[in-house]
């Protein structure tokens, strides 16, 4: 099957951007913020990518940019969510309409120019296994960043005080404060990072993804990411799991077409939407307390004194 | 009702300073148009607006053009109505979903005229206009069907309306017509400009083995995931060269500014009337990019197929025709199908594999 | 040194129903800023978003008639939201009422009769509580989060509409173009002025404003909800089952946005088609927290939006001001009306210690 590598290339490019933002929201839903706002922050990342791409022709910068812009966004977020103790679900659609508008002032003076690629880079040895090399190891650079983000996540989550800290705070707000943890600053380093991650997934789409600005490219991704986080259910592997389930739904979806499958496009599509709430629903049934979210999400700190 | 008396047109206010240095002039001509995707689309929308600058060339200083970018189709009497009661005397719609509110606001306006792109239904101050696209898709046919060496060429495909079905038929004739072994895949993208999307489509086709890519969607991300795929592709709608200059073959551009200075100058004139009119390389209203990237050979005969189709001795519909399910087309145009039967189109021709989906 | 929230003890009136207008205040003067930094005049910006829409017949039906739907949704929401359920769905269950609604309309295509119009009504708030049931349903059975659930279900809602009017419902004339026939003259709502397009929905708008006004302020129920939202433990010991008012607010809210869907399509739409819900469910967000989550000042702050929506357009005509523009401001808005809630609720203050 000379057709398997290839299209295993393509789930790879459709799940990396998917991946890097779940990611960010992963870790700011375990310190016990919910950022609804995660498709504008992706949306302003890929339109100031990609401008600043083209401003100084240089898709590194870019990709840079388009990270810091994400956390600029977060920055806001954090700055009435954790400030000013508002309504995380109300601020997280502001930040996204917002997002949304933003991005497509900025991106305007951009809408048609081209970028050249970003050159994939092949790994020696392991990229000449059959198959697996072709549909892995000659990736771009971000995927490979977004294999170590993964690992890394991982580690700091589980395996450090720093993470175990994040947790407590996201487990129990108030015990944490009480304990003497500070539980603003953590939520606001892990808002940012998740901003960070949302800005740079943006990028992936407009300087790696299709190479191209266009309004409202996103299309979606960002609440796919969220889907994403409750699939998970507070498993950073289940969570790089889902993202590549999700990105090969996408594939499936034109190779199904191209392929003359007569199955509907719409429900393909519609799957990662259906197979997040069946996933919440066994989670609940098979007993396991909430659905792995952490304790106090989605809830306001305002610390007693 | 309301009187109309203290109604305000909205834009004398933000252009009362300039319009009141001219009004000792001749009252200009307004002109307004609808698109339903960004400007910079660089595809559909674009083409559009660069015949909308044509017109403001065209007439300096006697007409003044408005446009509304980005209007949803399922949201646009307000749009529409707005630039005609703001004294805009020619409106062009330049989308098939705007067809029925087109319609609606004319019925309000009897003395605006109104250019409804795409569409099929008229009236009194509704005309109909659209181009051939299928000539140039003949062409890029043969040359993909020259330049193939898989024998398998991917399509992507918008909306499975006529327009696009035509297409598809009179790329897949050209192609045979020099190749009998070649193939086609569609995919559909369901969107005219969905860059991510259409770059995913394209990007299934070239997995799936096919080695020139077409489209008929607006944006270049089909051409420049060719181009990273070391492809062949051909662009849409404008010249995109720029996108891809060593894996495009040539680009259909659409051309409306020769139609549109033409409208003008009948409104200005006093003859303009509701018509219909479906024209293509002969009027100019399709034109082909540089043939590139292709030995001389096939240059050659992209060429000479255009000059055949421009002269109306070739047309992409030559009868017979054989339907998919092996049933011969009546042949309702002489010696090649009617405009109506290609404006309708409906079916696949014999030789494509797959269904047009439901 | 660092700054702390204090709880104030109490609110003036007068300064809770200042709060959004002050928010509306700061969010204008940034959107000045913004305009000004583009190159055109924030005061004629003032005057085609704010000014014209309000002074203008024609637009001021416009206005009317967009915020129609707005403030139907918005006040379904006032329910969930009151009651701290965050139903952010209402997009989806918007666009099942139009699918149920406008199923009904096709069912009767080509008839008349004074019925198909009110069946219509029935069948499209039958199928927003139906939608809204499910993460109910999810939340209250198996305590899933219905923020997601609700949100999941919009897209999935969007997809059933896509391939309905691209597959079975697609209209056979329609050369293939993915739209439901247009509905029959007794499946539309007609103008209330010729010319205009103004229709009795707004009637049904003002009802629900009535109705809605009514419970919060006479009946258990409001209280419940209101109870159930500022203090969960107390609503429990007074007896109200958290159960009970969780589906009810979801079946209202849901009710009202499958109305709101039927509204559109047999207003000004007159057919389904994709894009249909044009993010009325979610703009319907931003109106139910500019009104304060009370029924008439969603009602208010519909109008707002509204005008904001249609001065965008105008702005797009008579400016050339992009419409990303005016999406910008209302996240801008609603950022500024959740610092102004935070501000009346809390105190800054900063304290000097370790």
């Amino acid at each position: 099957m000379e057709m398997l590598p290839l299209v295993l290339a393509s789930i790879t490019v459709a799940a990396t951007p998917l991946l890097i933002a779940a990611l960010g929201e992963h870790v700011v839903e375990r310190a016990g913020v919910l950022n609804l706002g995660v498709e504008g922050m992706m949306i302003v990342g890929a339109a100031c990518g990609f401008a600043a791409a083209v401003l100084t022709d240089s898709s590194v910068l870019g990709l840079l940019a388009g990270g810091f812009a994400g956390m600029l966004l977060a920055l806001v977020f954090a700055g009435l969510a954790i400030g000013l103790a508002t309504n995380q679900v109300a601020t997280g659609l502001a930040l996204t309409i917002l997002g949304l508008g933003l991005a497509g002032l900025i991106g305007a003076p951009f809408v048609g120019q081209p970028r050249p690629p970003i050159p994939p880079i092949a790994l020696p040895i392991l990229s000449d296994i059959p198959i697996i090399g072709p549909a892995f190891f000659r990736a771009d650079p971000i995927f490979y960043l977004s294999v170590m983000l993964v690992i890394a996540v991982a580690f700091v989550l589980n395996r450090t005080r720093a993470g175990l800290l994040l947790r407590a705070v996201g487990e129990n707000h108030a015990s944490a404060h009480a304990l003497g943890v500070p539980v603003r600053r953590i939520r606001l380093y892990a808002i940012l990072f998740g901003g960070l991650m949302a800005g740079l997934a943006g990028a992936y789409l407009s300087l790696i993804y299709t190479r191209f600005w266009s309004p409202g490219m996103t299309a979606g991704r960002g609440w796919i990411a969220l889907a994403l986080v409750v699939f998970a259910a507070g498993h950073v592997w289940r969570l790089m799991a889902g993202a590549y389930l999700f990105g090969g739904l996408t594939v499936a979806q034109l190779h199904a077409q191209a392929g003359a499958i007569g199955l509907p496009s719409q429900l393909l599509s519609a799957l990662p939407y259906i197979m997040t709430i069946l996933a919440l629903l066994v989670l609940a049934v098979s007993g396991r307390r909430g659905s792995g979210a952490a304790g106090s999400l989605g809830q306001p700190f305002v610390p007693e004194r | 009702m309301f009187r109309m008396t203290t109604r305000r047109l909205a834009l004398a206010m933000g252009l009362g300073l300039a319009m009141a240095g001219a009004a000792t002039a001749q009252e200009k001509l307004k002109i307004g148009f609808i698109y339903v995707g960004p400007v910079g689309d660089f595809g559909w929308s674009y083409q559009h607006d660069v015949g909308r600058k044509a017109i403001e060339a065209a007439f300096p200083g006697r007409v003044e053009t408005t446009f509304v970018e980005s209007v949803p189709e399922a949201d646009s009497d307000r749009a529409i109505e707005q630039l005609a009661r703001t004294g805009h005397k020619l409106i062009f719609t330049t989308s098939f979903g705007y067809m029925e509110p087109t319609l609606r606001v004319a019925k309000k306006y009897p003395n605006v005229m109104f250019e409804h792109a795409t569409g099929f239904k008229r009236d009194k101050n509704v005309a109909t206009y659209s181009a051939k696209f299928h000539e140039g898709r003949y062409i890029i046919g043969r040359i993909a069907g020259k330049m193939t060496k898989s024998n398998t060429i991917g399509y992507v495909g918008a909306f499975p309306i006529p327009e696009v079905i035509a297409g598809i038929n009179a790329f897949y004739l050209g192609a045979k017509s020099v190749n009998p072994d070649v193939k086609i895949k569609v995919a559909w993208a369901f969107d005219w400009f969905n860059p991510p999307k259409e770059g995913d489509a394209a990007k299934t086709l070239i997995d799936q083995g096919a080695d020139v890519i077409t489209q008929h969607t607006d944006s270049p991300a089909p051409l420049q995931q060719a181009a990273q795929r070391n492809v062949f592709a051909f662009g849409q709608a404008s010249d995109m060269t720029k996108f891809a200059p060593n894996h495009i073959l040539t680009s259909i551009i659409d051309d409306w500014a020769p139609y549109y200075v033409e409208r003008t100058r009948a409104v200005l004139e006093g003859k303009w009337q509701s018509q219909d009119v479906f024209d293509g390389l002969a009027k100019g209203k399709v034109k082909m990019g540089p043939y590139v990237n292709m030995p001389p050979e096939v240059k050659k005969l992209a060429e000479e197929t255009e000059e055949a189709i421009r002269s109306g001795k070739l047309d992409p519909f030559m009868c017979p025709i054989i339907a998919q399910d092996g049933k011969t087309v009546e042949c309702k145009g002489g010696d090649r199908l009617s405009n109506e039967q290609v404006f309708g189109m409906n079916f696949y021709v014999q030789g494509i594999e797959g269904t047009i989906p439901k | 040194m660092r700054i702390a929230l204090e709880q104030r003890r109490a609110v003036s009136r007068l300064r809770t129903w200042l709060t959004p207008l002050v928010a509306l205040a700061v969010a204008l003067a940034i959107g000045g800023v913004i305009v000004a930094l583009l190159g055109k005049s924030p005061v004629v910006a003032f005057k085609v978003y704010l000014r014209d829409p309000l002074t203008d017949p024609w637009a001021l039906q416009e206005v009317l008639l967009k915020a129609t739907p707005l403030s139907l949704i918005a006040i379904g929401l006032v329910f969930c939201f009151r009651a701290n359920r965050w139903n952010i769905g209402a997009e989806g269950q918007m666009l099942v009422g139009a699918i149920c609604g406008g199923g009904v309309a096709l069912l009767f295509l080509g008839q008349s009769g004074f019925y198909i119009l009110p069946l219509m009504l029935l069948a499209g708030m039958a199928g927003g509580l139906a939608y809204a049931a499910i993460p109910a349903f999810l939340r209250v059975r198996f305590g899933i989060s219905e923020i997601l659930t609700s949100l999941m279900l919009v897209y999935v809602a969007e997809l059933l509409l896509d391939y309905l009017v691209r597959g079975p419902w697609r209209d056979p004339k329609g050369f293939n173009f993915p739209q439901t026939p247009s509905f029959s003259d007794s499946a539309l709502f007609q103008p209330f002025f010729e010319g205009g397009r103004l229709h009795a929905g707004a009637l049904l708008a003002i009802l629900a404003i009535i109705l809605a006004t009514l419970v919060f302020r006479r009946t258990l129920f409001g209280f419940a909800i209101n109870t159930l939202g500022e203090a969960p433990r107390a609503a429990n010991f007074a007896g109200f089952s958290e159960r009970r008012i969780t589906f009810l607010v979801f079946a209202i809210s849901g009710a009202l946005a499958g109305l709101a869907g039927v509204v559109e399509a047999a207003g000004q739409v007159g057919q389904l088609r994709p894009g249909f819900g044009q993010g009325l469910g979610f703009t319907a967000i931003i109106v139910a927290f500019l009104g304060r989550l009370s029924p008439i000042g969603a009602a208010l702050s519909a109008m707002v939006i509204a005008v904001l929506l249609i001065g965008a357009e105008s702005a797009q005509v008579v400016m050339k001001l992009p419409f990303d523009l005016t999406r910008f401001f209302m996240g801008l808005l609603l950022m500024c009306v959740l610092a102004g809630e935070a501000l009346n609720r809390y105190r800054l203050v900063i304290r000097k210690e370790g």
